[in-house]
């Protein structure tokens, strides 16, 4: 549960993170891996990702629907949810 | 004081002729570009046709990787079959493309500004007046008459002037792309793999990149990527036929084959490009779609600037014209490319068999189109309204 917290950490805002606390979605990047390409932009619903040439960032009016996970081509976004079922 | 007539977001190939057409017509423009680099990552196939190219600019051989003559289709159990092109193509090299496109907006008057982040609008009064960025680590604002959104596959810009530019899932395709040196092809062959095992819901392309080194790529459609990665299924496919093959480069990105978005302009803004959905939905192209788009919008905002008018009813144009232009024949592709997703590899197959005994010479593009039409009567509607031109 350590990475997963250090993950919030980087990739979310404070009010994320509490969101996170409370048990509420929240979809995460795997650090120092993201290519940047801007897949999961375009075919975010919300326009809850936000993306710099060296950043990506969930933010907080995202609503957990996974389709960013899924479209992204090197698998470097994961939801909360499958990293619960791992540790399960 | 208004800082410049024009702003393009974006120095792709959509935004540098944007931004040239706006200049020549004396307008001060500014591009804006996120990364460090002009052309760099290259999130692309790289390949354009000859016909396509000289439309706009004399092709120059420094930006050529190789010259396409020659393309070879495969169906999903590997039968190959061969088209002699009769018009010529290119595999570009888009660093050097991208930066001779910008080098020529400059000339022509336009400013460049690299490493400059846009992450939001100046909006009054339901108008967009100008935009905000970061600059090395620095907000800044600039007002500006017009503002061309030539953003790419995240089209945020668009969506902050209130437009939809969100993309359904089934109208992205997934991809990931090598360049691979050691390699033994045909240097003026593009190779197309189509089928679930190759790419599902997409297609798999080898493109020779000259002194022996490739483009190769995939791309799966976005409601088949949960299943299948499009990382994995390159690295798999580069180890079983090209063993030898070393990679050199690798970038990920999405080919936003969906429909032109419906609304491409609002009040102080346009969208050209990826970001306003212009990529041929057939082939996953977008360079030269993008190329005359941005055309069109630098010229629209010319006109505009003369008339002081910049809402969506004075820009009204620029749809008008891109829909004349390559906006109808893009309706067309996406129809074809939607019938085109249900072909089954088995039915795939068999065309290719049919194919393999029509001699090469007369292997036209409407030859295959008929026999896939035996195959899949629905589609032969609007193949026949795609070569006919309605």
């Amino acid at each position: 549960m350590a990475g997963i917290k250090f993950e919030i950490m980087t990739s979310g805002s404070c009010e994320n993170q509490f969101r996170y606390l409370k048990g509420l979605i929240m979809i995460l990047v795997k650090d120092n891996r993201c290519d940047f390409c801007g897949t999961c932009v375009a075919v975010c619903p919300v326009d809850a990702i936000e993306l710099r040439e060296a950043d990506i960032a969930i933010l907080d009016n995202c609503i957990d629907c996974d389709i960013c996970v899924w479209v992204c081509p090197i698998e470097v976004l994961y939801s909360d949810k499958e990293e619960e079922v791992k540790h399960d | 004081m208004i800082d410049f007539d024009v702003i393009v977001v974006g120095g792709g190939p959509a935004g540098t002729m944007a931004a040239h057409a706006a200049a020549s017509g004396g307008a001060k423009t500014l591009i804006l570009e996120k990364d460090r680099d002009i052309g760099y990552p290259v999130r692309c196939g790289e390949a354009v046709s000859d016909q396509g190219l000289r439309q706009f600019v004399e092709p120059q051989p420094e930006w050529i990787a190789a010259t396409i003559t020659k393309i070879r289709m495969r169906s999903p159990n590997n039968t190959a079959i061969d088209f002699e092109s009769k018009m010529a193509g290119y595999v570009l090299h888009r660093r050097i493309f991208d930066y001779a496109l910008a080098n020529r907006a400059s000339q022509a008057g336009a400013e460049i500004q690299t490493r400059a982040y846009v992450d939001g609008l100046v909006i009054e009064n339901d108008t967009v007046k100008g935009v905000k960025y970061q600059y090395m680590g620095e907000n800044r604002t600039l007002s500006a008459k017009l503002v061309i959104a030539a953003d790419g596959v995240e089209s945020r810009v668009g969506r902050m002037a209130g437009l939809r530019t969100a993309t359904k899932l089934y109208d992205m395709e997934s991809a990931y792309q090598a360049t691979v040196g050691n390699i033994d092809i045909d240097q003026e062959m593009i190779d197309f793999y189509i089928g679930e095992n190759w790419a599902p819901g997409g297609y798999l392309w080898v493109f020779p990149k000259g002194n022996r080194m490739a483009n190769i790529g995939l791309g799966v459609v976005g409601t088949k990527a949960k299943d299948y990665n499009s990382h994995d299924l390159i690295h798999n496919f580069i180890k079983t036929y090209y063993p030898k093959a070393t990679m050199l480069t690798s970038v990920c990105g999405g080919v936003p084959v969906a429909q032109t978005l419906k609304h491409i302009t609002a009040n102080g803004i346009m969208l050209t490009g990826d970001a306003a959905r212009m990529v041929n939905p057939v082939s996953g192209g977008g360079i030269i779609s993008g190329m005359h788009a941005g055309k069109i919008a630098g010229e629209v905002s010319i006109e505009a600037l003369k008339t002081g008018d910049y809402s969506t009813n004075g820009l009204e144009a620029y749809p008008r014209r891109w829909r004349k232009a390559g906006g109808k024949n893009h309706e067309a592709l996406h129809r074809i490319s939607d019938s085109i997703k249900d072909i089954t590899d088995d039915q795939l197959n068999k065309i290719a068999a049919k194919l393999e005994k029509v001699p090469q010479k007369d292997r036209s593009l409407l030859k295959i189109f008929t026999t896939v039409a035996t195959q899949k009567p629905k589609i032969l509607l609007d193949v026949t309204r795609a070569f006919t031109g309605f």
